[in-house]
C-alpha cells in the first residue's frame, strides 16, 4: 500500500484513493468525425508503460478531488504529484 | 515422448535414481526459426507444444527471459472452470478443460488435474440470477453445472457458514472444473515441446523486434539477433512492452493480483469455492495448504510485490465463511502481474505488424485457458488465420464495439 | 478431538519430574511450577520455559513425524526458525496446529499434541515403509504415475492428499477477540538484541518518536543466553541499562512478543503482537500496522544446521539451541553430548555444556583449528576432533551415537575408517545466516559473502528506507553489533528529520569479554561420502519438506537447476518455516552440483510473511456486522417492528415483503402488489440516490451527460434520462428534477449513487474545468416514502398542504410544501406506472412521516409494500433495472430509447452507438414474454433458443432478466433480452433452462399493463 500526497490534503494512504487510468488522454473535441478506430483507440488503448507513467487518481475518501501522478511503475515510486490544472512534469521528474 | 509410469519410479529407483533423464534441453538459439515464441510461460510452452504436435512446425523456439513458467504459471491459484457468461468464452474455456482431462495421459507427465468441483456462491437475488444465467448459459453451450440450494451446499461443505453478512442463497457447482499443479503443467509442456525438437531458451530477453516492410522478421534479444518467419508473443504482463517495441498500443492494462496460503492442515475442503460477492476464491492445495486469491491492487504496476490491504479483504471473507479458521494461519502471499483488458477477455490476434501475432489480455483467469489458449495461439501461428473458437477474441473488436464482457461475471479475479 | 490420538494412555502416575533439568541457574522461576499435557501425559515445568525448553527438561525428544517418511522428530532449535517438529496446541475452540513449540511460553494447564502422522508419536509402519522405500518415491513422484488409469486418479488423489499434512483443522469458532493497530513512528526497529537496543537508544536519544519491537518475551537477543558468569552477568547488566534508559525516553514504545513478519510498500510494515490466549483483558493478538519514516533491522541471525547423513534424528539441535536450553532454561539436553561444527561459536556450547557437567566430543569439519574458544575448549580438557566429520547417526526415535569419519583434505570425501561415538545429543553448527528476509521484502538486494557463507544485504532499496545492522548485516562481534545499532539508529533519526540530540557516544559501554577473536569457518555443502559413492542414509536439507541431499542432486540432474525451479520441483523451503535454516543449504548443494559458487544462483524470494500469522488477527474485528457497514433507512425500526422479511441489496437492508401473519412471502407480494394498483401502496423508497446538482453550467453539464437532454425543462417539472458510460452502455437511469433555474436534482440507482456522483465529478474536473457547477449527494439527507395507486392522492390530501390537483400538480412535476406538518419535496414520479407521490422529507423525520402516513392510511387500506411488490409493479410496465435487465453490453438502443441523431448534440457515450457493432440489428433488444401457460413463470437467467426441443449445445437467443406472475394482468410476464427480439415481435420460441422442461414463449412488446400510460397521469 502506497503512500499518496494528495495535493490538497497531503500524505494519506494508498486505499483512500481510486486510480482511474492513463492521464492525458483528450476526448475528441467531435467525437461523430472520429472514424471507429480512432474512437476505439481512444476508449481502450494505452501506453501502459513500464517506468515513469502519468496517470489519474481520485481521493475518493478523502477530498474527492482528482489529480495526477508520475509513477514509475516498475518501482511503485512516485516521482511528481500534479493538478489537472497544473502541466505535466517531465518524465524524469523526481 | 516417453510416458512416466509407475514402472519409471521402480527401474530408476532401482538404479538409485541416478538415471533419470532430462525433462528438456538447454540449447544454443539457433540463427532462424520457422516460428519464435516469445514467453515461457504455460501458453508459450503449450503453443509451442501444439505447433508441434498439431501443425508439425518443429523449426520452433520459445525465448525466455527468466526461467521457464516462471511468470504468472507459477503465481496463479490454478483453478479451471469454464462456467463463463458469454458464449464465446465458454466455448473457448471448456474446449481448455477438454483439453486439460486428457493432458496428463497425452504428456505422460502428471499434472495433477482435479476435478474437484468449482461452487460459484450466490450471496442475494441478484447473485442466484446471476449465476442462473450463467447455468443456463453453459448449459446450453453443452458445459454441464448444477445449482445447489443451501442444503446441498452445507452437505458439500459442511465447515462453512451460510448465514454470514450476505447469508449464501445457492450456488452454481461446475463439476469438472477443479485445480491442478501450476508449475507441473508448464514442465509438462516443456518436456513435450522439446520431445518434439522445440528449443526453450531460458535466459533470454527480447530487447526488440526487427522488421522489414512491414512484416516481423525476428528478434533481438540478449543473445543476439534470432530470426523468424513468424513471432507470437505470449508474455502476460510484459505484453505491453514488447508492444511498445514493436510500435503499437494493446487495449490493456497491468496490475498485480495477490494471492496467498495458509498452513497445510489435514484436507477438510474437497471443492473449489468462489465468491464474487464477498471476494473470495480458495481451494485446499494437494500439500493441504488453503489457496486463496484476493483482489488485484487498482492501479498499473510492474512491481510484483505483495500487498497487505488486499490480503486483509480477502482474509474477511474467509473468516465470514469459514469462521472456525480464524486459529488457521496465514503463511505466504505473492503477487502475479495480469494484462488486464477492458472487457476481461482475452486477445488472440494478428496486429499491425504482418506476422507478429500476440496472445495476451487473460487478465486473471489465463492458467486454466492455458492448454486451449496454446491450441488456438498454434493454429493461429501456423495458418496465419485465427482457430475458429479463437475468432471472437481479436483485437478489432475494441474497434467495433463487439466487446466479449466478462467484467460482470469476473468482479472477483481468479 | 478429532483425529490427534494420544498414542499412550494418560498416565496417572506422574513421570520423574524434569530429568533434563540443572540443579540451578537459568532464567526460570523454580518458585512456581507448572503442569501441563503433551499427547496425553502429564509433565511439570517452570513459569519461564517455553514448551520446547519444559519437554527437552522432561526428556521428552521425539514430538511427531515427518510429512514425507514419517520420520521421528524432535526439536532443533530454540526460535522461531524451528524446523523440527510442530505441534497442535489445545483442542476445541482452542484447537491451533502447526505451532512451534520453541515460541510457545509455559502456562499452567497447556495442552499440547504431537502431529505429522496419523500414527502420532506412536509406531508408524507406513511412515517406517515410506523411508525404507524412498528410493521409489524422488522428488515429484507423483508427476511421474498416477496418470494410469486415468478413471482411478480421483481415488490417488484423495491417498495423495491423506498422506499431506495430518495437521488438525480448527473446527469451532474461535473464541479469542483481536484488534488492528495503526502506528506511525519515525524509527522502526526490528529486533531488540544489542545491535536493536544500540539503534532505538541512539534514535531515541536523537528526539525520534521509536517503535522497538522483539519477537521474543525478553529484550537483549543472544545476550540473555549467556551463561551465569561474570561476563554474562554483565551483559546482561547492560542489556538492562539499555531497556532502562529506553524505557525512560516518552517517544520510545517497546513491544515485546511482537513479530514484524511483511515489510510493504513505502515502509509499511505488519507486526503481529502476541498477548497470549484468553488474555483478560482482550485482545489475544494485536495486528500492528506500521508506517515508519525510517526502519533498522536488527533481526540478527539463525544458526545453518549441518548436512550429513540422518541429521533429523530427535537430539540432533543446533549448537546455538542447546546453549540457549543451558544458559535460559537450565536444561541439559542430554548429558553426552557431540559438538559438531564447522566454526568457532559452538566451542562455547561445549565449555557450556562440560561446565555443566555433560562430557562433550568436539567434532569439527576444519582440518586445524587454532581459535581462542578452540584453545579454551581443549585446555578444559574437552576432546577435539579437527578435519573429521560425522557420518552417521545412530539411534532411531533420539540419538544414540554418531559415527565419525576423517575428512579427506579438500573435504570431497572422508575415509573409509569410521570410529563410533555414544552420545544422546549431537549439537551442529554450520555456521550463521543473517535474517535478511525483511530486508529483502523491502527492495534490498542480497549478495552472498563468501567468509559468511551466506547473503547478506547489498544494495539497498529505492522505494523504501530500510537499514540493516549487526548480525542480519553480517557483523557478529558484539562490538560491531553495537556500533552498527549505534550508527544505523543516528541516521535513521535524522533521515527521520526528527529533533536533534546528542547520542553520537556510545550509551553504555558493551560488555566485556563476549567477543573472542575467531577463526573463519569452513562451508562444506553436505558431508561427502568415501569416494567413489555416497553414504548409506539420508542427509536432510528441510526438515520440513523431508528434502535431502539426494533429491536435489536428482532434481538439477533431471533439469530443475535454477533456484525456483529446485525449490517448485522438491517442495524445498516451502514448509510453514519459510526455508529459514533450509534454502541456504540448499543453494549450497545445488551450487556444488552445477559447480558453481552460491553467489551466482541468486535465491528465491524472501516472500511475506516472515512468520505464520493467525487469520483471525488478520480480520481483526471486521467480521459478522462489521464485515461490510450495513445501511439502513430512517424508516427501519417501523419495518423491523411490523414483520418484514428483508433484503441485501448492496449494503442497504430493505423489506422484502411485509407478510401477515399466515401468509408465504409470495402471497404477501401479490397482495402488496394488488394494493397498489387497486388502493394505496406505502414504499419506502428512501434508498434511491439522490444528488444535486447546480451552478450556472448546470443544465449544459447535465446535457453532456445524459442521453436526454435537460434543456427546455421548466422548475419544478421532471424529466427520465439515461446516462451511458463512454462506451456508449447504460451506466445509471433516473429522474432529473429542475429545482430551480441553476439547480438540478439527480436520481440514481439505490445502490449507484456514489458511481454516478464519482463519475460526474470525473468528468467535471478532468475534463471539463471549465464548467461552475458542483455536485452533492444527498441520498442520506432525505427520507422517500412513496405513496403509489389509485387512492394516494385522497390519501395524501388528509396529510398535506400542498394543492394536489392534477392540473396544477401534474405528472412529472415536483412541488414544495408540508405533509403530516413535515417539510417535504413531493415528486410525481412513477416507477410503478400507476398514481403515485413520491414524498421527501429530511432523513430526521422520515420515520415520523412514515408513522403518519400509516396512521391516516388506516381509512384507506393503506398497504406497505416491499422490493419484491416493487419489481412486479416496474415490471408490469416493463420498466428496467439497470444491472438486473442490462448488463455490460445493453445500450440504449438495445433497451428501445431513442437516441438523439448523429447530427445532433453529443453526449457521453454517443459516439460509441454509431460502431459498426452497435448498429447490427441482431443485439440483444429489451422485449416482453409472454408463455403459453400463463400460470409458469420464467425463472430469471432463463434463455431462448429457436429449438422447440433443444438438446444442447445449440445457440442462444439471449435470456430472461426479470420474471413474475403479475396478478394485475392475471398471468405470468417477463422481460428478455433477446438477439432481434424488436424484429420478432409475435413470434414464438423456446425458453429452455437446466432444471426444467423447454416452454414456449411468445415476444411481445415489454409492456403488460397500461401500455398507454393514462394511469400514472390520474
Amino acid at each position: 500500500m502506497l503512500v499518496i500526497r494528495c495535493p490538497w490534503c497531503s500524505e494519506r494512504d494508498q486505499t483512500e484513493f481510486s486510480y482511474h487510468g492513463e492521464a492525458h488522454i483528450a476526448r475528441p473535441a467531435t467525437p461523430m468525425d472520429r472514424t471507429d478506430e480512432q474512437w476505439g483507440d481512444y476508449l481502450f488503448f494505452r501506453s501502459n508503460t513500464r517506468g515513469p507513467h502519468r496517470e489519474r487518481w481520485l481521493h475518493a475518501a478523502g477530498c474527492r478531488r482528482w489529480f495526477n501522478l508520475l509513477r514509475d511503475t516498475a518501482t511503485g515510486r512516485i516521482l511528481a504529484v500534479y493538478r489537472p490544472d497544473e502541466p505535466p512534469p517531465a518524465a524524469t521528474a523526481g | 515422448m516417453h510416458k512416466h509410469s509407475f514402472l519409471d519410479l521402480l527401474r530408476h529407483g532401482l538404479a538409485g535414481n541416478r538415471t533419470w533423464p532430462r525433462m528438456w534441453r538447454t540449447p544454443e538459439p539457433k540463427p532462424e526459426y520457422d516460428v519464435v515464441i516469445v514467453g515461457g510461460g504455460g501458453h508459450g510452452l503449450a503453443t509451442a507444444y501444439y505447433l508441434a504436435r498439431e501443425h508439425g512446425v518443429r523449426n520452433v523456439a520459445v525465448l525466455e527471459k527468466g526461467w521457464l513458467g516462471g511468470g504468472n504459471t507459477a503465481r496463479n491459484t490454478t483453478i479451471i472452470r469454464s462456467n463463463y457468461l458469454q458464449d464465446p468464452s465458454a466455448a473457448l474455456y471448456d474446449f481448455s478443460i477438454r483439453l486439460w482431462e486428457g493432458l496428463s495421459a497425452e504428456l505422460g507427465f502428471n499434472v495433477m488435474f482435479s476435478q474437484r468441483g468449482v461452487i460459484h456462491l450466490a450471496h442475494s437475488l441478484h447473485d442466484l440470477h446471476e449465476i442462473q444465467r450463467r447455468g443456463n448459459a453453459i448449459h446450453l453451450n453443452g458445459v454441464d453445472s448444477e445449482f445447489l440450494d443451501p442444503a446441498q451446499i452445507r452437505r458439500m461443505l459442511p465447515s462453512m457458514n451460510l448465514d454470514c453478512r450476505f447469508p449464501v442463497l445457492g450456488a452454481l457447482h461446475q463439476k469438472r472444473g477443479g485445480v491442478a499443479r501450476h508449475d507441473a503443467v508448464a514442465w509438462g509442456y516443456a518436456r513435450g515441446a522439446d520431445a518434439h525438437g522445440v528449443d526453450i531458451i531460458q535466459r533470454c530477453e527480447v530487447l526488440g523486434f526487427r522488421t522489414r516492410g512491414g512484416t516481423v522478421t525476428g528478434v533481438e534479444t540478449t543473445r543476439g539477433f534470432i530470426g523468424a518467419r513468424v513471432v507470437g508473443c505470449a508474455v502476460a504482463a510484459a505484453s505491453g512492452v514488447l508492444a511498445t517495441m514493436a510500435g503499437f498500443r494493446l487495449p490493456l492494462e497491468t496490475s498485480p493480483l495477490q494471492a496467498f496460503v495458509s498452513e497445510p492442515v489435514r484436507p477438510f475442503l474437497d471443492h473449489v469455492v468462489m465468491s464474487n460477492a464477498i471476494h473470495l476464491y480458495v481451494s485446499q492445495s494437494g500439500k493441504g495448504e488453503l489457496v486463496m486469491g484476493a483482489g488485484s491492487d487498482p492501479y498499473v504496476s510492474y512491481a510484483q510485490r505483495g500487498s497487505f490491504d488486499q490480503v486483509e479483504l480477502a482474509v474477511r471473507a474467509l473468516l465470514e465463511l469459514f469462521p472456525s479458521l480464524s486459529r488457521l494461519r496465514f503463511m505466504r502471499q505473492w503477487a502475479g502481474n495480469c494484462d488486464i483488458t477492458a472487457d476481461r477477455s482475452p486477445i488472440i490476434s494478428g496486429t499491425p505488424v504482418r506476422n507478429l501475432f500476440f496472445n495476451c489480455g487473460w487478465g486473471t483467469g489465463g492458467f486454466k485457458a492455458t492448454p486451449a489458449s496454446g491450441f488456438v495461439f498454434a493454429h493461429c501461428l501456423a495458418r496465419g488465420t485465427p482457430h475458429p473458437l479463437a475468432e471472437p477474441f481479436g483485437m478489432e473488436r475494441f474497434h467495433s464495439g463487439a466487446l466479449i464482457d466478462e467484467g460482470a461475471a469476473a468482479t472477483v479475479a481468479h | 478431538m478429532d483425529g490427534v490420538t494420544p498414542i499412550l494412555d494418560a498416565c496417572p502416575v506422574r513421570r520423574a519430574a524434569q530429568t533434563n533439568r540443572l540443579a540451578g541457574g537459568g532464567g526460570i522461576d523454580r518458585s512456581r511450577p507448572l503442569d501441563f499435557r503433551f499427547d496425553g501425559r502429564d509433565y511439570q515445568g517452570y513459569a519461564g520455559d517455553t514448551l520446547a525448553s519444559a519437554l527437552l527438561a522432561n526428556g521428552v525428544r521425539l514430538l511427531g513425524r515427518s510429512y514425507k517418511y514419517g520420520r521421528p522428530r524432535g526439536i532443533v532449535s530454540a526460535g522461531p526458525e524451528e524446523p523440527g517438529a510442530l505441534v497442535t496446541l489445545g483442542s476445541g475452540a482452542a484447537l491451533e496446529p502447526n505451532i512451534r513449540p520453541t515460541m510457545v511460553p509455559l502456562r499452567q494447564g497447556l495442552e499440547a499434541f504431537a502431529q505429522l502422522s496419523p500414527a502420532g508419536t506412536g509406531p508408524d509402519p507406513l511412515g517406517w515403509i515410506a523411508d525404507r522405500f524412498s528410493r521409489f518415491l524422488p522428488p515429484g513422484f507423483y508427476y511421474k504415475t498416477f496418470s494410469w488409469p486415468r478413471r482411478l486418479w480421483p481415488l490417488y488423489e484423495r491417498m495423495l492428499r491423506k498422506a499431506a499434512s495430518s495437521a488438525p483443522v480448527p473446527e469451532q469458532r474461535d473464541a479469542n477477540r483481536y484488534e488492528h493497530r495503526y502506528m506511525h513512528c519515525d524509527v522502526l526497529v526490528v529486533g531488540g538484541g544489542p545491535a536493536g537496543l544500540a539503534a532505538a537508544l541512539a534514535a531515541g536519544r536523537a528526539g525520534a518518536s521509536v517503535v522497538l519491537a522483539d519477537e521474543n518475551a525478553e529484550l537483549g537477543g543472544a545476550l540473555i543466553d549467556e551463561p551465569d558468569t561474570p561476563a554474562g552477568r554483565a551483559a546482561r547488566a547492560w542489556v538492562a541499562a539499555m531497556v532502562g534508559e529506553l524505557d525512560s525516553l516518552p517517544e520510545v514504545e517497546t513491544l515485546k512478543r511482537t513479530s514484524v513478519v511483511a515489510f510493504h510498500d513505502h515502509n509499511y510494515l505488519i507486526a503481529v503482537e502476541e498477548r497470549g490466549d484468553s488474555m483478560v483483558p482482550p485482545p489475544a493478538q494485536r495486528l500492528l500496522k506500521i508506517r515508519a519514516r525510517e526502519v533498522v533491522l536488527a533481526t540478527g541471525a539463525v544458526e545453518r544446521p549441518l548436512v550429513f547423513p540422518d541429521n533429523d534424528r530427535p537430539g540432533v539441535m543446533l549448537a546455538g539451541a542447546v546453549r540457549t536450553y543451558l544458559n535460559r532454561y537450565a536444561v541439559m539436553p542430554g548429558q553426552t553430548m557431540v559438538v559438531f561444527t564447522n566454526n568457532d561459536t559452538a566451542y562455547r556450547t561445549a565449555l557450556e555444556a562440560a561446565g555443566a557437567g555433560a562430557r562433550v566430543t568436539v567434532v569439527d569439519i576444519r582440518p586445524q583449528p587454532r581459535g581462542a574458544l578452540v584453545r579454551r575448549a581443549r585446555a578444559a580438557g574437552i576432546g577435539v576432533l579437527p578435519g573429521h566429520a560425522v557420518t552417521a547417526v545412530r539411534g532411531r526415535r533420539a540419538v544414540r551415537g554418531v559415527e565419525i569419519r576423517a575428512l579427506a583434505d579438500d573435504g570431497r570425501g572422508v575415509g573409509a575408517a569410521a570410529m563410533e561415538l555414544p552420545c544422546s545429543v549431537v549439537a551442529m553448527s554450520g555456521g550463521w545466516i543473517p535474517s535478511v528476509q525483511l530486508f529483502s521484502q523491502s527492495g534490498g538486494r542480497l549478495r552472498f559473502r563468501p567468509d559468511v557463507g551466506a547473503h547478506v544485504p547489498g544494495e539497498p532499496p529505492t522505494l523504501n528506507r530500510s537499514r540493516p545492522a549487526g548480525a542480519c548485516n553480517g557483523s557478529f562481534t558484539l562490538s560491531a553489533c553495537v556500533a552498527e545499532g549505534l550508527a544505523a539508529g543516528q541516521a535513521a533519526a535524522g533521515q527521520a528529520e526528527a529533533g536533534v540530540g546528542s547520542g553520537a557516544e556510545i550509551p553504555h559501554p558493551p560488555p566485556p569479554g563476549t567477543d573472542d577473536e575467531e577463526e573463519p569457518a569452513l562451508f562444506l555443502p553436505h558431508v561427502p561420502g568415501p569416494l567413489p559413492g555416497p553414504l548409506p542414509g539420508k542427509s536432510f536439507v528441510d526438515l520440513q519438506s523431508d528434502v535431502t541431499v539426494a533429491d536435489i542432486v536428482l532434481a538439477e540432474r533431471e533439469g530443475y537447476g535454477a533456484v525456483e525451479h529446485l525449490k517448485r520441483y522438491t517442495a524445498l523451503g516451502m514448509g510453514a518455516d519459510q526455508g529459514r535454516t533450509s534454502a541456504l543449504n540448499g543453494l549450497a548443494v545445488l551450487a556444488g552440483q552445477r559447480g558453481v559458487g552460491i553467489g551466482a544462483l541468486g535465491h528465491t524470494t524472501f516472500r511475506p510473511n516472515l512468520k505464520p500469522v493467525r487469520f483471525g488477527a488478520i480480520a481483526g474485528p471486521h467480521l459478522g456486522p462489521s464485515f461490510t457497514p450495513q445501511r439502513r433507512t430512517p424508516m427501519h425500526p417501523w419495518h423491523e417492528a411490523n414483520g418484514a422479511v428483508f433484503e441485501d441489496t448492496g449494503t442497504w437492508i430493505r423489506p422484502f415483503c411485509f407478510p401477515n401473519p399466515g401468509e408465504t412471502a409470495e402471497q404477501a407480494v401479490r397482495r402488496e402488489a394488488r394494493a397498489a394498483r387497486t388502493g394505496v401502496g406505502l414504499l419506502d423508497a428512501s434508498t434511491l440516490g439522490k444528488i444535486e446538482v447546480q451552478g450556472p453550467d448546470a443544465e449544459e453539464f447535465l446535457d453532456r451527460m445524459y442521453v436526454t437532454t435537460r434543456r427546455g425543462l421548466a422548475v419544478g417539472r421532471c424529466r427520465y434520462g439515461m446516462m451511458l458510460n463512454e462506451n456508449g452502455v447504460v451506466f445509471d437511469d433516473g429522474v432529473t428534477t429542475r429545482l430551480a433555474p441553476d439547480h438540478f436534482l439527480l436520481s440514481t440507482n439505490s445502490s449507484g449513487a456514489a458511481r454516478v456522483l464519482r463519475w460526474l465529478e470525473e468528468w467535471l474536473q478532468t475534463e471539463w474545468p471549465d464548467l461552475d457547477v458542483f455536485c452533492t449527494c444527498v441520498t442520506e439527507q432525505w427520507a422517500n416514502a412513496t405513496l403509489v395507486g389509485p387512492l394516494a392522492r385522497d390519501l395524501l390530501r388528509q396529510v398535506t398542504d400542498i394543492d394536489l390537483d392534477p392540473a396544477r400538480f401534474p405528472f412529472m412535476s415536483m412541488r414544495q410544501g408540508t405533509v403530516a406538518g413535515l417539510p417535504a419535496r413531493v415528486f410525481r414520479i412513477a416507477y410503478s406506472g400507476d398514481l403515485s407521490f413520491e414524498i421527501n422529507v429530511p432523513a430526521r423525520h422520515g420515520l415520523a412521516l412514515w408513522e403518519s402516513l400509516v396512521r391516516a392510511g388506516e381509512t384507506f387500506g393503506l398497504t406497505p409494500y416491499g422490493t419484491e411488490a416493487m419489481h412486479l409493479l416496474r415490471a408490469e410496465k416493463g420498466f428496467i433495472v439497470v444491472g438486473q435487465d442490462t448488463d455490460g453490453t445493453v445500450t440504449p438502443v438495445d433497451l428501445g430509447q431513442g437516441v438523439p441523431a448523429a447530427t445532433a448534440r453529443d453526449f457521453v457515450g454517443k459516439r460509441s452507438l454509431f460502431r459498426a457493432d452497435m448498429l447490427r440489428d441482431d443485439r440483444k433488444q429489451l422485449v416482453g414474454l409472454l408463455t403459453a401457460d400463463p400460470s409458469l413463470v420464467l425463472p430469471v437467467g432463463t434463455h431462448l433458443t429457436d429449438t422447440p426441443r433443444p438438446v444442447p449445445p445449440v445457440p442462444t437467443l439471449g435470456f430472461v432478466t426479470t420474471g413474475h406472475f403479475s396478478p394485475a394482468v392475471g398471468r405470468s410476464i417477463a422481460l428478455a433480452l433477446v438477439a432481434g427480439g424488436r424484429g420478432r415481435l409475435g413470434e414464438t420460441v423456446t425458453a429452455y433452462r437446466r432444471d426444467g422442461g423447454p416452454h414456449p414463449v411468445t415476444i411481445v412488446p415489454p409492456c403488460f399493463y397500461d401500455p398507454d400510460g393514462e394511469r400514472r397521469h390520474a
